[in-house]
């Protein structure tokens, strides 16, 4: 609503924004919080909070069908959000910003809408080895239902995604391909630009998984070059329940229908229904209304501040992490492609991850454990799981410390 | 400040006892019965863990042989470990009743004399080895890990004759 772009924004300061993260202040296991899980859902600065408890105590109401006050504006509210997701992500118009429940429900809408209209039996869908399971089994759906085929692009050892593998997988039959922009596990940050051209150059169309890339890059769907990006608002500092999808307006226009319900149609009889347009098309029922809101004071938060200082910041967490992280005996980082984001995997030798989670859980210190819904890219890798360190903007090179001085103390637990 | 921390690590030293330690790391009978008469793939779906169980009953529903391998926490790997010792030579009826007492035990429920009251006196001294998953109890979210070589132990009882069960997971 009234984001000031015109002020520059404070340089980037990491004690600054920890205070408009009031989460970060409490004890756990009577610890200092030490929080490195963004990367399954970041924590919510005050921003988010604030205007989520004003709309639903000042301005709630369902959207776009009340011809009274408050549902006016709650509609003007919910779609100045869309407008928010526009610009950040700088989609050519607003009517590309489909509101869903969230990346799972973004990437299973186009499966199942675009997988239905552009899938014919032997046709291919290429993935990579390192994604996500929201990425591969809305897939594997659509591909039981046209008869097309999964063709899987290998990783490197290091986590990266070659070109050349790309290359190789690609074909006249690939009519999708799925790909993350950055790895929750490895944190590898995927070459989307070169994927782009490789697939266009044989008439297929790219959906980007952007759950992480939309936080830890700065995301312009038109440089790009992809034809769908899908993100969910709860890792991007902003409520879950609200997830975005991002596709082409052509392709939104030729695309069938979702789900059914109030909201998407035109007219509807017994006999036959008419859709609206998109993206109203694709937002069948009551939406996640205050989320979407949520959603926009997280955008708008984000524009507040030095992004690219909040980026750099990231890098510079994550460097020192995979300096400091091998100090500890045993301990091997997993994922440590060249290009990356703040995401850090490892495994100690005699521990697993999940007794290692436990125990640095009552140091205090937050991390994941287990396959992060990648089962496929754990076999890959040759393990069952691993721990996963993830730093956020508000996240510290003291609590990169504090994490490893708690692997310290797990060894002596668990060894 | 300083006594939540001693009870912290407290929490921490009974559920890491050296038992559960030992067992973790030198799993007994973590192999393939020859001859099983019944085969389970244990597999807890929200960390990825996995666990075979095999075992060969007699006519008489007494087990003869059973073992556990895979890959998993200690927790999950020592309780696969112990319960392997406390089920040889037991009938599948009295295993049912361990099974009981093993999953009340890892919730917090009832204390080593209860459990032991809850099965045939030859097993006192096994329950008290299974009593060091206990210290589960302190951590909600690992109980599933103590119990699901419990439970894909008791589908392989329950599917004899080598049905193979994919997907065992704690009911709660
Ligand atoms: C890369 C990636 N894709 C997809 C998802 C699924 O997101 P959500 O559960 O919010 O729909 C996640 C979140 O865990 C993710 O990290």
């Amino acid at each position: 609503m009234n984001a000031v772009t015109s002020v520059a924004p404070a340089k980037f300061d990491v004690n600054e924004i920890r205070k408009d993260f009031p989460i970060l202040s409490r004890l756990v296991h009577n610890k200092p919080l030490v929080f490195l899980d963004s990367a399954a859902s970041a924590q919510k600065p005050r921003a988010v909070i604030d205007a989520m408890s004003f709309a639903f105590e000042n301005e709630y109401a369902n959207v776009h069908r009340g011809a009274y006050y408050l549902s006016e504006t709650a509609t003007t509210n919910y779609e100045a959000a869309r407008e928010k997701v526009r610009t950040f992500i700088n989609a050519s118009s607003v009517n590309e910003i489909v509101f869903t429940k969230g990346a799972t429900d973004a990437i299973n809408l186009v499966a199942a809408s675009y997988g239905r209209l552009a899938l014919k039996p032997g046709d291919e869908i290429m993935l990579t080895a390192l994604e996500h399971h929201s990425n591969i089994v809305p897939w594997q759906l659509i591909r039981d239902q046209t008869g097309a085929e999964i063709k899987v692009v290998p990783i490197n050892a290091d986590g990266s995604v070659s070109v050349d593998a790309f290359a190789r997988t690609i074909g006249p039959k690939t009519k999708i391909v799925a790909v993350a922009h950055v790895s929750n596990v490895l944190g590898t940050i995927l070459p989307i630009e070169a994927i782009v051209e490789m697939a266009h150059k044989v008439g297929a169309k790219v959906l980007v998984d952007g759950c992480q890339g939309i936080v830890h890059e700065k995301v312009d769907v038109q440089a790009l070059g992809c034809d769908f990006y899908a993100f969910s608002g709860h890792k991007l500092y902003g409520p879950n329940g609200i997830g975005v999808l991002w596709a082409r307006a052509e392709l939104l226009d030729a695309m069938p229908p979702y789900q059914g319900g109030g909201e998407m149609i035109s007219t509807v009889t017994f006999k036959q229904s008419t859709w609206a347009e998109a993206p109203a098309k694709f937002e069948a029922g009551t939406p996640p209304i205050v989320p979407a809101l949520g959603l926009g004071a997280a955008i708008d938060y984000l524009n507040r501040i030095d992004r690219v200082g909040a980026i750099a910041h990231e890098h510079d967490l994550l460097h020192y992490a995979m300096q400091q992280l091998p100090t500890v005996p045993g301990l091997k980082l997993v994922g440590t492609a060249q290009n990356k984001a703040s995401v850090q995997s490892f495994t100690m030798d005699g521990a697993h991850p999940h007794d290692l989670a436990t125990v640095l859980d009552r140091s205090g210190v937050a991390v994941r454990a287990g396959h992060h819904c990648a089962q496929p890219l754990m076999e890959a890798l040759g393990v069952t799981a691993t721990a996963r360190a993830s730093f956020g903007i508000y996240n510290t090179r003291a609590e990169v410390d504090a994490l490893v001085a708690a692997l310290h103390k797990a060894r002596a637990v668990l060894l | 400040m300083t006594a939540p921390d001693d009870v912290k690590n407290d929490d921490l030293k009974s559920l890491y006892q050296e038992i559960i330690l030992d067992h973790g790391r030198n799993p007994r009978n973590a192999r393939i019965v020859e001859h099983h008469t019944c085969n389970v793939k244990g597999n807890n779906p929200l960390c990825g863990d996995r666990i075979t169980v095999t075992a060969r009953l007699s006519a008489g529903q007494v087990i003869e042989d059973i073992a556990a391998e895979g890959k998993g926490c200690a927790i999950s790997i020592a309780s696969a470990s112990l319960m392997t010792e406390a089920l040889k030579g037991v009938s599948t009826e009295t295993a049912q009743k361990l099974f009981v007492a093993v999953q009340k035990l890892c919730k917090g429920e009832v204390d080593v004399a209860a459990a032991q009251a809850m099965v045939p006196s030859a097993l006192s001294e096994q329950i008290e080895k299974l009593a060091s998953l206990s210290g589960v109890k302190q951590f909600p979210v690992r109980v599933k890990c103590a119990t699901l070589p419990w439970h894909a132990m008791m589908s392989c009882l329950a599917g004899r004759n080598d049905a193979t069960t994919e997907g065992v997971s704690e009911g709660n």
